[in-house]
């Protein structure tokens, strides 16, 4: 069985470390946020200006100054710290932020990633992704294996304009987890119930596997909190 | 010396047909609401707005848009406006999509008295086209000029006579870099104060980057994506 979009979430949160200090993009990768395991603290950055963002506020709570990345209402928590736009890209840019979590409508092997802009489609515009591609550390994409089309959005090359180049780490798909090396995208784990044959034929880039993969767990009741 | 000025109309008279303006704001947070309905009465045309968004189709840009008074878009993100996008298609409206990162560092710049930056963003993409690029260190850099702006347009939480500001919570966003950056700047504030009733440690802003101030009439502070949680 494909991962839902929260499974997606949940896997990806197994990558985050106590203290790090994450930036979420919007889509699956926000949901990130409600599956922070038990015992690990992590910072959310929001890049329009906010170190220790909190849940949506209560109905009647929505403040109109306090706003996510994606314009959506939200809070903050106990130890939270506000800057401006230049001070936000200053420790974007300067590898302050330990993880970036981003969507992507294409992933190359050699970790480049194309996600805002569809030739032919209305451009609403990069945002902040190419400035957290081109500075982040450690970049992890959420995304769907295949288009609704059932074509692979992990290709050898990105056919689509490029938001940065061998910027991705690592890849969470609904159907793979996998690793991007030298040599291509590495397999570290499946969808429970999905066979490597079915990865590999959903691939386009080139894959690696080695030995046998595991499948992911996911316990009978997530850690949402 | 006096900065105070009575309405936003005033604050708005001299801006000319074909002007650059720096227009604060994150969506809809934080925005020169005041001034930009100032605009609207004043009709000003042929505006160039850096902004990193262009509003929506009834409040913020989205207004100067409507009343077709916008030349050209300078953001990082335009997707919540359609009257945008008509414009866009048919030719009417220029726009030029850059890097958030990109944007704010090249108010910033501005501000510090700097004529460019290198900054990583868009290398190897389609950003980079045209660009000066640099390597240090192993890895490569764009060269990303410092913006020419007539007037940057902010709004503050807080201000004084002085000029000085304080802006609340995300609402801060690019106003205070825009504020460095204008040959003229102007700012909006929900409260203003007489001089020596901020706290001169608690200053955003210094008044000497401002050079009108006046606080606006209205301030709608409309929310773009109410998002809430259920009590239990």
């Amino acid at each position: 069985m494909a991962l839902t979009k929260e499974q997606i979430a949940q896997r990806i949160a197994r990558e985050l470390k106590d203290g790090y200090y994450v930036n979420l993009g919007i889509g699956i990768p926000t949901l990130v946020a409600n599956y922070i395991p038990e015992g690990i603290n992590v910072v959310l950055q929001s890049e329009n200006g906010l170190l220790g963002m909190g849940p949506f506020p209560f109905e009647g709570e929505e403040d109109p100054d306090l706003i996510n990345a994606g314009k959506q209402t939200i809070t903050t928590i106990p130890g939270s710290a506000f800057f401006d736009s230049a001070l936000s890209f200053g420790m974007i840019r300067a590898g302050k932020v330990d993880l970036t979590v981003l969507g992507a409508m294409e992933v190359s092997e050699k970790g480049d990633i194309a996600n805002w802009k569809i030739p032919g489609k209305m451009v609403k515009g990069m945002g902040g992704a190419m400035d957290l591609v081109a500075s982040a550390k450690n970049i992890i994409v959420a995304m769907m294996h295949t288009n609704p089309k059932g074509e692979s959005k992990v290709l050898p090359v990105c056919g689509l304009p490029l938001t940065g180049v061998r910027c991705v780490k690592k890849v969470v798909s609904d159907l793979a987890v996998m690793e991007i090396t030298d040599d291509g995208f590495r397999l570290l784990e499946r969808a429970p119930g999905v066979s490597v044959e079915e990865i590999r034929a959903k691939t386009a880039g080139r894959l690696i596997v080695e030995g046998e993969i595991p499948e992911m767990q996911f316990p009978a009741s997530g850690t949402n909190r | 010396m006096n900065k105070v000025v009575r309405t936003a109309t005033e604050a708005v008279s001299d801006i000319k047909d074909g002007d650059v303006l720096m227009l604060g704001g994150f969506g809809l947070c934080g925005i020169p609401e005041n001034c930009i309905a100032a605009l609207v009465k004043a009709g000003t045309k042929q505006l160039t707005c850096i902004s990193n968004n262009a509003g929506v189709d009834d409040f913020g840009i989205g207004l100067l848009l409507k009343h077709k008074q916008v030349r050209k878009m300078i953001s990082s993100y335009v997707g919540e406006n359609a009257e945008f996008e008509r414009q866009l298609l048919s030719g009417e409206l220029e726009v030029e999509l850059i890097p958030q990162g990109t944007l704010a560092t090249r108010c910033m710049a501005a501000g510090y008295g700097m004529p460019a930056i290198f900054t990583p963003a868009g290398v190897g993409t389609e950003v980079a086209a045209g660009k000066e690029t640099r390597n240090f260190n192993g890895k490569e850099y764009l060269l990303e000029y410092a913006f020419e702006a007539d007037f940057a347009i902010v709004k503050a939480w807080k201000g004084d006579t002085e000029g000085n500001l304080i802006y609340k919570e995300t609402a801060r966003n690019f106003n205070p870099t825009m504020a460095m950056a204008g040959k003229i700047t102007i700012a909006e504030v929900e409260e203003l104060v007489p001089a020596g009733s901020l706290d001169p440690d608690a200053i955003h802003t210094p008044g000497i980057f401002v050079h009108r101030i006046f606080q606006g009439e209205v301030f709608e502070k409309r929310i773009e994506q109410r998002t809430v949680r259920k009590k239990n």
